[in-house]
């Protein structure tokens, strides 16, 4: 067993665990985080993504002990207040779910591209998701949603309306 | 899926590395970043008793200049080496193919090092690094060698390194003024590459005066399309350029799988060989 101190979602862990848990099973099985999925087992989907000192990581593709000293964020740990993000917000808006199932992954990835890209392209948004599936294939709304939220943090004063009025167009 | 047990440390310095992968022999495995080893751990197609994690040894990350030459740390993240400023200024053709690799998330973690180690064949990067004639420098219990990328990639997934030996920096030529350009083929987005063809061009009044041209997924290795570079010298057009890229495939082994067969790869090496030359030449 190996020693590992851990801060998740703000809270500070202190563990023995074996070196062979993936992260994402240890956010899941031993700290009941289970806002963080497990999609395929094969460091394809993202549905498992979460934020690792900071940057997007496929938690299913660390292990527990190389987050050691480190912090986490998972999905659960975006709105600690109760108050959504705007990027959490244009997901709700845009629709841009249908199962649900890789909106955690599709979440942190996106977090990942406006923190290095604030302002993307439709283009920039789908190639920064292509770590990310949706077995749904509502990829379309996810863009749309991405888009909206980067208009909404803009700081220019835009309003909702007219975020959701561009980001139609971007795919008309 | 859980890998199989295996005992772990984390050295802080190289030679505390070094020493425990000579400890151990033939039963070790290094994890840098873990792209490539925790999906073979994961599948049980690697079963290490020990794990060296060197996730943590700062003098393996980083990027600096060494007169004509980048010394790229081994443990730098694919991330990193995309939005360096010193790669993108001297060796843009692995900028450029490192954005290529997998996906923002798995580049945040994985290594130069390490996906030049792992030796995938379809990996983006060993071909890279062919084209580039860049030196890999391993570091073992007797001190440091240097060993030319051309000699580093043996068979499939298998490197000359010794298992007592750690890869600690790869060293790339400026290649400033080469033009160059990445192409990789693949079935969707993020996955490994059908084919890739790595160009580096130099020109000289009009024409192309040197051609460098590293192939992914043509055999067990990464390979040079040598037959295509020779063939490339002096060519003058983009006809030139599509003569010359009908030799790309000689003297590769292609495997089959469900995706290509071999005589489909070898259509695809003539042609990304010849979309790639010729961006990289500014003739297309």
């Amino acid at each position: 067993m190996t020693h590992i101190s851990v801060t998740v979602d703000g809270t500070a862990y202190e563990d023995e665990v074996e070196p062979r848990l993936l992260l994402v099973h240890y956010l899941r099985d031993r700290l009941g985080l289970t806002g963080t999925p497990i999609g395929c087992d094969t460091s394809n989907c993202g549905a498992c993504t979460v934020e690792l000192d900071g940057v997007s990581v496929k938690s299913c593709t660390v292990l527990a002990v190389q987050a050691d000293g480190s912090e986490v964020t998972t999905v659960q740990g975006l709105a600690p207040d109760g108050e959504w993000t705007p990027l959490q917000r244009a997901f709700h808006e845009r629709h841009a779910l249908q199962c649900g199932y890789c909106t955690p992954g599709m979440l942190m990835a996106a977090r990942d591209l406006l923190r290095e890209n604030p302002h993307p392209s439709p283009e920039e948004v789908r190639r920064a998701l292509e770590g990310n599936l949706c077995r749904c294939t509502g990829y379309q709304n996810i863009v749309r949603a991405v888009l909206s939220a980067a208009e909404e943090s803009d700081g220019s004063g835009a309003t909702g309306e007219r975020s959701a009025a561009s980001a139609q167009e971007v795919t008309a | 899926m859980i890998p199989p047990a295996f005992d772990y440390v984390r050295p802080a310095g190289v030679e505390e590395a070094v020493r425990a992968l000579a400890d151990a022999g033939e039963d070790a495995k290094v994890l840098a970043g873990g792209q490539s080893l925790l999906p073979l751990l994961r599948l049980r197609l690697a079963f290490p008793e020990l794990v060296v994690d060197v996730g943590r040894i700062p003098e393996l990350r980083g990027v600096r200049e060494d007169g004509d030459t980048l010394v790229i740390g081994a443990l730098t993240t694919h991330h990193d080496v995309v939005h360096d400023p010193l790669v993108r200024r001297h060796a843009g053709l692995l900028a450029q193919a490192t954005e290529a690799v997998a996906d923002p998330a798995v580049r945040h973690r994985g290594t130069l090092g390490g996906s030049l180690a792992h030796a995938d064949p379809a990996g983006d990067l060993p071909a890279v690094a062919l084209a580039l004639d860049a030196e890999l420098v391993a570091q073992g219990p007797g001190g440091r060698r240097a060993i030319p990328a051309r000699e580093f990639f043996t068979d499939y997934l298998q490197t000359t390194l010794a298992p007592d030996e750690l890869l600690v920096e790869i060293r790339v030529p400026k290649r400033d003024g080469w033009g160059f350009r990445y192409e990789k083929f693949a079935r969707v987005a993020q996955s490994w590459a059908m084919v890739g063809v790595a160009a580096l061009v130099r020109r000289d009044d009009g024409h192309i005066a040197e051609a460098r041209v590293g192939l992914t997924n043509m055999g067990a290795t990464p390979l040079r399309a040598t037959a295509a570079e020779e063939a490339l010298a002096g060519a003058g057009d983009a006809g030139a350029v599509a003569r010359a890229a009908e030799s790309a495939a000689e003297g590769t082994r292609p495997s089959r799988d469900a995706s290509a067969s071999p005589e489909y790869r070898a259509h695809l090496a003539r042609v990304l060989t010849k979309r790639a030359v010729l961006a990289a030449a500014g003739m297309g």
